[in-house]
């Protein structure tokens, strides 16, 4: 199999070409099945390589398969090449799974839309360029997927493009990840510089033996982590993701959710050596990512509409996802990467049966009772919220997610340990808010559509993974690439998992109280003049576009607008000018009359005489 | 004809020309020039596979006694700088007559005549070897330019065209003085290669640097001496743009490499920091305003400076990676950038206008055009798998051998090249289809329709460039390297005896 690895990502790409080539003039059923169809020969083939590697696993841990050689200078060579070890299998099986379901579920969701051929082109053009990013065995060529995910964010975000806002919403997302991946960039570089090599085996070994605590790590780690940031939309560049709900919702699934951004959480598990010779870079992508956890966990709770409250819950978890990568704890950050996939997809693939229902009703507020009307929706989405909330034992949520506060006590304090805890709790607040909202209390809007049968079986099948996927071995499965945490736990680590195991029950009791039935503390909360203010700002994300708008985009745009004419231009206009008045001047001499040029002609003798006697 | 490839394929847009002169038929001129430019690049495909790309010496080398009393001499022959760009203007050549097939209605012969002339003259100044045979087919390109936009150009057509005449002959009499003084002082030849041998002072050195840079400055354009092109683009037909553009800027970061670096290297490097400085603020400059402009081709017009700015950065980087990422880049922006204005010039054949404004359907009403102009887009703002990704980071490479800080500044203008392409593209393509009529004419009431198959057909042979740079680059980079190799070797090399002050 391991030769047949290019196949992987090859077979999306070559659904998503055919389908760019045909274009409209295939039947809507042909295009879902290309696109759908691609995506599944490529899981299976994701598959077949996986069963290869456990049944003979290779003895350096990893096989390579070379393409080409892509950019060679002599001092510097990047190839085009693949990977398989443990990370990069898991990574490639889970965004070919969860990328298969959602787009069966696509081709009902879909229906009906002018642009549906074009959607599943699209979205194969992001899965080829998602199993690059995840298989890629260079840097560069790693870069290449990189940039090619968020492309395709941009053009799905922009996907209806007919609303003028969509491509706003597009543009934003695309800039703010590439401010990130400009850095991200620098830093390709740098270890290209260094090492004459981007390949990451190579890049790794080169680093650990030459730059043990030396500033480069500590620079190559950063700019690493800038490109993260940007990718998922972690603070501060997280503002682009609750306006990326803009596209259709299987986008706002698979990648503003399950996939594409992770791709930060999965490039730092990747060069995890770097991070691991700046152990303050590594503070810094725990305390980055707590207060990610934080800003958007309180943000979620507040928000009406339900794409944008699950938007804020995927930036939390990713958040979650830094946490743990910055206390060292790789293996449980990948784990909670492969779970929230599976659990964040369901839960905007059951909103999405819940929208496209209520007629494209995203506010919560004119939604309620839905439960016995859209009860597959209903009982799916509790899955959803239920693993979300990590409650205890019976969701895949609660594994990797005790996992990852385990890890922050032993390796990163209880400073952090406390941020994850408190996170974890508004998690399940807000998560059974939306369940309470959206399926409990008086009924609001009327259902129009139900849910199919392709919509149906994606929808049953996450819930599966959801609730079961904790029982996977992942952790001890990457063990082979990410080293386990070292650190000892702590005395009284028994009662702290006691503790963080009931976070969730309790979040979800309070979210019982609050908004299950009336909801008159909440609306007197609300309603008073300082709750008001204090919805207001967690509503908008703490206030952060509005910083930047101010303190980057209109200062721009000025500038870019005061230069519009280009000020450069003046002096030569003005020396045209001159040139035109002197012009101007001369021309009067010529009068046609003839006294004048006489006295002109005296005037000249004069002078003339005069110079040569006098001088 | 093997031991005249060069001269075949310089003189034979001029044959094709003489032919023009007896057709009277607008159809039969079109085809007559769309022959004889596609044979003409024909020809310059046994130019790339003869080409040995071992050696950095001078191939296809043709030298005849021209006037033996000045020592002059027709010479001609390409290394692996030059001939990259006789391909690549051989190529634009076909994709000029095709852009022209339809937005040229009035004095065809006259246009087409006008566009061979050019061609021969910019595939001279590549090829020529002899100074004086270079500054012939230097300033004969400025007549045809002028005639191009004065002519066939915009509302405003002759305020630019004498604009850009003005600023190219001012640097280009300059650069007249600068040659007669290297004639003399080198012992009266216009052989380029001896005049890349001998030895200057200082102080000569660097009065003649000045002479030539201001004469190539003005040509990239290099920032403050940038204004012409902006007026230029606008008025200039798609053809003219695309030559402007595609070549045209090409001949001045061609003059930096084939007589600043080598003939006066002590000087250049004297003055690298400077030039890398206004290079920068070039990029910064160019992004900036683009980012500003209503007008598309405005727009362009101002990535092209950003982007020119890259270029001459590289070259004064004096490192193999920042040159060959030069001029790769050259290639690339040859390719990108004439593409974007072949669609500009595609849309404004249809709508009559190039006011970002009146766009904002083009996803909905022209969806393959949007494609298009969409894979340009991307491949202007340097994006992995496009050609201009790899010039890109080759540039980025040479400036973080010279100075780290360069790179901040670097991919800032980058960044600056995605804030204004999506701008542009989001103008474009992006919003409601609330214009029109009955749903097929834009805003003023023109019918629209989408790409032809002549269009289609120029657009996808520039886009097989944009891929296979960005997949494969060896197989364009590979012609530079031992010639580079040699250019930094004298470029590096201290070649003044004294500082003659």
């Amino acid at each position: 199999m391991k030769e047949f690895l290019w196949l992987i990502p090859a077979l999306p790409l070559a659904g998503s070409i055919l389908l760019a080539a045909l274009g409209r003039s295939i039947p809507a059923r042909v295009s879902a099945a290309i696109g759908g169809g691609t995506v599944g020969l490529s899981a299976l083939a994701v598959l077949a390589a996986g069963v290869d590697f456990m049944s003979a696993p290779p003895p350096e841990g990893f096989h390579v398969q070379g393409l080409w050689t892509w950019v060679d200078l002599g001092w510097f060579r990047a190839g085009a090449a693949l990977r398989l070890d443990a990370l990069s299998l898991t990574m490639a099986a889970v965004v070919t799974f969860t990328a298969f379901l959602i787009l069966v579920y696509s081709a009902e969701f879909m229906e009906g839309d002018e642009g549906y051929s074009r959607f599943f082109a699209y979205m194969d053009l992001f899965v080829a360029a998602m199993l690059v990013l995840v298989l890629a065995d260079d840097l560069l060529f790693l870069y290449l997927g990189w940039e090619g995910v968020g492309l395709c964010s941009y053009l799905l975000i922009g996907f209806w493009y007919r609303e003028a806002n969509n491509g706003y919403a597009a543009r934003k997302a695309f800039i703010m990840t590439r401010a990130g991946d400009t850095a991200f960039v620098i830093g390709i570089i740098l270890l290209a510089a260094s090492f004459g090599t981007l390949d990451i085996t190579a890049v790794m070994e080169g680093a650990a033996s030459e730059w043990q605590g030396g500033r480069l790590a500590a620079a190559a780690a950063l700019l690493v982590l800038a490109g993260a940031l940007g990718k998922s939309a972690q603070a501060p560049l997280q503002t682009w993701l609750p306006d990326a709900m803009a596209g259709p919702t299987p986008v706002s699934a698979l990648i503003h959710a399950a996939t594409m951004v992770a791709a930060g959480v999965y490039i730092i598990a990747r060069t995890h050596v770097l991070f691991a010779l700046a152990p303050w870079v590594m503070d810094l992508v725990a305390a980055l990512g707590a207060a990610t956890l934080l800003i958007s966990a309180f943000s979620a709770l507040v928000q009406h509409d339900l794409k944008r409250s699950l938007a804020y819950s995927t930036m939390g978890q990713v958040g979650f996802m830094f946490l743990a990568l910055g206390v060292g704890s790789w293996q449980a950050a990948i784990f909670h990467f492969m779970t929230h996939a599976f659990f964040k997809a369901l839960l905007f693939l059951s909103a999405g049966a819940v929208i496209i229902s209520l007629g494209g009703e995203h506010d919560m507020r004119r939604m309620g009772g839905l439960r016995s009307r859209l009860p597959l929706a209903f009982w799916t989405f509790l899955a959803g919220a239920a693993s979300l909330s990590a409650l205890p034992l019976v969701t895949a949520g609660y594994y990797s997610k005790d996992l990852i506060l385990e890890g922050a006590l032993a390796g990163g304090g209880t400073l952090l340990w406390g941020a994850g805890i408190i996170g974890a709790f508004v998690t399940a607040l807000y998560a059974f808010r939306m369940v309470f909202l959206v399926f409990f209390g008086e009924a609001g809007a009327d259902v129009k559509r139900r849910t199919g049968l392709k919509a149906a079986l994606p929808l049953v099948a996450l819930s599966a993974l959801s609730l079961l996927a904790g029982f996977f071995g992942v952790p001890s499965f990457l063990e082979a690439v990410l080293p386990a945490s070292q650190a000892a736990p702590p005395v009284g680590h028994r009662w702290a998992g006691i503790l963080s195991s009931l976070v969730p029950l309790l979040g979800a009791a309070a979210a019982c109280l609050l908004y299950l039935g009336k909801r008159g503390i909440v609306e007197r909360l609300a309603g008073s003049g300082p709750g008001a203010v204090l919805h207001r700002f967690l509503g908008s994300g703490w206030g952060f576009d509005w910083l930047y708008e101010r303190l980057f985009v209109r200062p721009y745009q000025l500038a870019a607008r005061a230069g519009r004419a280009d000020i450069i231009d003046a002096p030569y206009a003005g020396a045209v000018r001159l040139a035109e008045r002197l012009n101007g001047l001369l021309v009067k001499t010529q009068s046609g009359q003839v006294r004048r040029y006489a006295a002109g002609m005296a005037l000249g003798a004069l002078l003339a005489l005069g110079a040569m006697v006098f001088i | 004809m093997s031991g005249h490839l060069l001269s075949s394929i310089i003189f034979l847009p001029v044959l094709g020309a003489l032919v023009l002169l007896f057709i009277k038929d607008a159809r039969a001129i079109r085809w007559v020039a769309l022959v004889t430019l596609g044979v003409d690049f024909a020809l310059a495909i046994p130019l790339l596979k003869g080409f040995d790309v071992s050696t950095h010496g001078m191939q296809f080398v043709e030298r005849h006694a021209w006037i033996p009393s000045w020592n002059i001499t027709y010479y001609l022959g390409v290394d692996g700088i030059s001939v990259l760009f006789v391909f690549l203007t051989a190529f634009l050549g076909v994709i000029c007559v095709l852009a022209s097939w339809k937005a040229i209605e009035k004095k065809v012969k006259e246009f087409m005549i006008a566009l061979l002339i050019m061609q021969a003259a910019m595939l001279g100044v590549f090829s020529s070897l002899d100074m004086f045979l270079f500054y012939l087919f230097w300033e004969a390109m400025l007549i045809p330019m002028y005639l191009i936009i004065g002519v066939w150009g915009g509302p405003n057509r002759v305020y630019s065209a004498i604009k850009f005449f003005l600023y190219t002959l001012a640097g280009s009499i300059l650069m007249l003085v600068g040659m007669i003084a290297l004639y003399f002082a080198a012992g009266n030849t216009f052989d380029m290669l001896v005049l890349m041998e001998h030895k200057y002072t200082f102080a000569f050195q660097i009065w003649v640097f000045m002479a030539f840079f201001v004469a190539f400055a003005v040509k990239v354009p290099m920032f403050p001496f940038h204004t012409w092109l902006p007026d230029a683009h606008v008025e200039a037909p798609t053809a003219g743009s695309i030559i402007l553009a595609g070549v045209l800027l090409k001949m001045g970061t061609y003059g930096f490499l084939r007589f600043c670096l080598t003939m006066f290297p002590d000087a250049s490097r004297f003055f690298a920091t400077p030039i890398i400085v206004i290079s920068i603020v070039a990029i910064i400059y160019g992004a900036f305003l683009a980012l500003a402009q209503k007008d598309l081709k405005k727009l362009v017009a101002y990535s092209s400076i950003s982007h020119m700015g890259f270029i001459t950065m590289g070259i004064f980087l004096f490192n193999k990676n920042g040159i060959e990422g030069a001029i790769l880049q050259m290639f690339n922006h040859g390719i990108t950038t004439s593409a974007l204005f072949l669609c500009i010039g595609i849309i404004y054949e249809r709508t009559h206008t190039r006011d970002i404004g009146d766009y904002g359907w083009a996803a909905s009403r022209v969806p393959v055009y949007a494609t298009f102009l969409f894979i340009f887009a991307l491949a202007s703002l340097g994006f992995p798998g496009t050609n201009g990704f790899i010039g890109e980071i080759l540039i980025a490479f040479g400036a973080y051998e010279v100075y780290k800080p360069y790179l901040i500044v670097l991919l800032m203008g980058i960044l600056g090249g995605a804030a204004y392409m999506l701008y542009m593209y989001k103008g474009m393509a992006f919003g409601a289809d609330s214009h029109g009529h009955d749903g097929h004419g834009d805003s003023h009431g023109h019918k629209v329709w989408d790409v032809d198959f002549r269009e289609a057909i120029a657009l996808l042979a520039l886009i097989v460039f944009v891929f296979w740079v960005g997949f494969h680059p060896e197989d364009f980079l590979g012609y530079m390297h031992e010639s580079v190799g040699n250019l930094i070797n004298q470029a590096t090399a201290s070649k003044f005896e004294g500082l003659g002050l």
